[in-house]
């Protein structure tokens, strides 16, 4: 548990940088956190984002590769070329929502 | 945080046909691809029928000769082994067992086969096996990638974790 300066605000983080306090996040935040991904945040990684905000607001977990697909209506190839290299974990974190912790 | 020694490729040879047999390949094709991870799946012997058109989706828990079969719950109380002989058995214990998957998200095969090929994971299918089952091109889900000889596998599992299931 640390904290950090980003994007003119400071956030709490875990060991591996999931923020602590969703409280603290906005757009401006997500935009910087893309950014240490290597990320330009565009209209369909925030389809993506929305839905992840939408769906832990209602269940209290990251959604999983399948719910993305067949709720959030993204297709999973896509999924994958906006988060290359581990999607869910890296929209989660970029979302300012904890690590994943579904298997599929 | 990442490190060097970081897992990079994983190839996963599924070579059994039952739901058990099946589903643990798979699951772990699928969590490879969404850590990063580069992800061959190869079907063999009965496992092949996790990519056969006709049978994918009609794969099923083995209850003859499982002692480890419990009803309802997996840690509720064992049930005879002599029971799992019973007809329609491995229907049933095959139906509860998809509805709690289905709970937990996790797709029935055809789907999931199509998630993993999506996602980036290749899906081969073995040559010997192929042969002896005198298949065809058109009896495989259209996610099938090659028919690979064993000696091709290893050729694209270079630098790769071999898993056997």
């Amino acid at each position: 548990m640390s904290q950090k300066q980003i994007a003119g605000v400071t956030i709490d983080v875990d060991d591996e940088g999931y923020m602590t306090n969703h409280a603290q996040w906005n757009r401006d935040v997500a935009d910087a956190l893309a950014k240490e991904e290597g990320i330009d945040l565009t209209e369909g990684h925030w389809k993506v984002l929305d839905f992840i905000d939408k769906d832990f607001k209602e269940k209290s977990a990251v959604p999983g590769m399948r719910r993305i697909n067949k709720i959030g209506g993204i297709e999973t190839k896509q999924l994958y070329s906006l988060f290359p290299g581990g999607p869910i974990k890296k929209a989660a974190r970029i979302a300012g929502y904890p690590k994943p912790v579904s298997c599929v | 945080m990442p490190n060097d020694d970081k897992i990079k490729k994983v190839s996963i040879i599924v070579s059994r046909g039952s739901l058990e047999g099946v589903y643990p390949g798979l699951i772990m094709a699928n969590g490879a691809r969404m850590e990063g991870i580069d992800a061959n799946l190869f079907f063999t012997f009965f496992g092949l029928h996790a990519i056969a058109k006709k049978k994918m989706n009609k794969i099923k828990i083995a209850t003859v000769g499982n002692p480890a079969l419990c009803v309802p719950t997996p840690l509720g109380s064992g049930m005879p082994t002599w029971m799992g002989a019973i007809p329609g058995m491995s229907w049933i214990a095959t139906a509860m067992m998809k509805k709690e998957m289905e709970k937990i998200d996790i797709p029935p095969v055809d789907e999931f086969i199509e998630m993993i090929h999506d996602a980036g994971g290749k899906i081969y299918a073995c040559k010997a096996t192929v042969d002896m089952f005198k298949l065809a091109p058109q009896d495989f889900c259209p996610q099938v990638d090659k028919v690979l000889t064993v000696g091709e596998f290893y050729e694209m599992s270079a630098g790769a974790q071999i898993i056997f299931t």
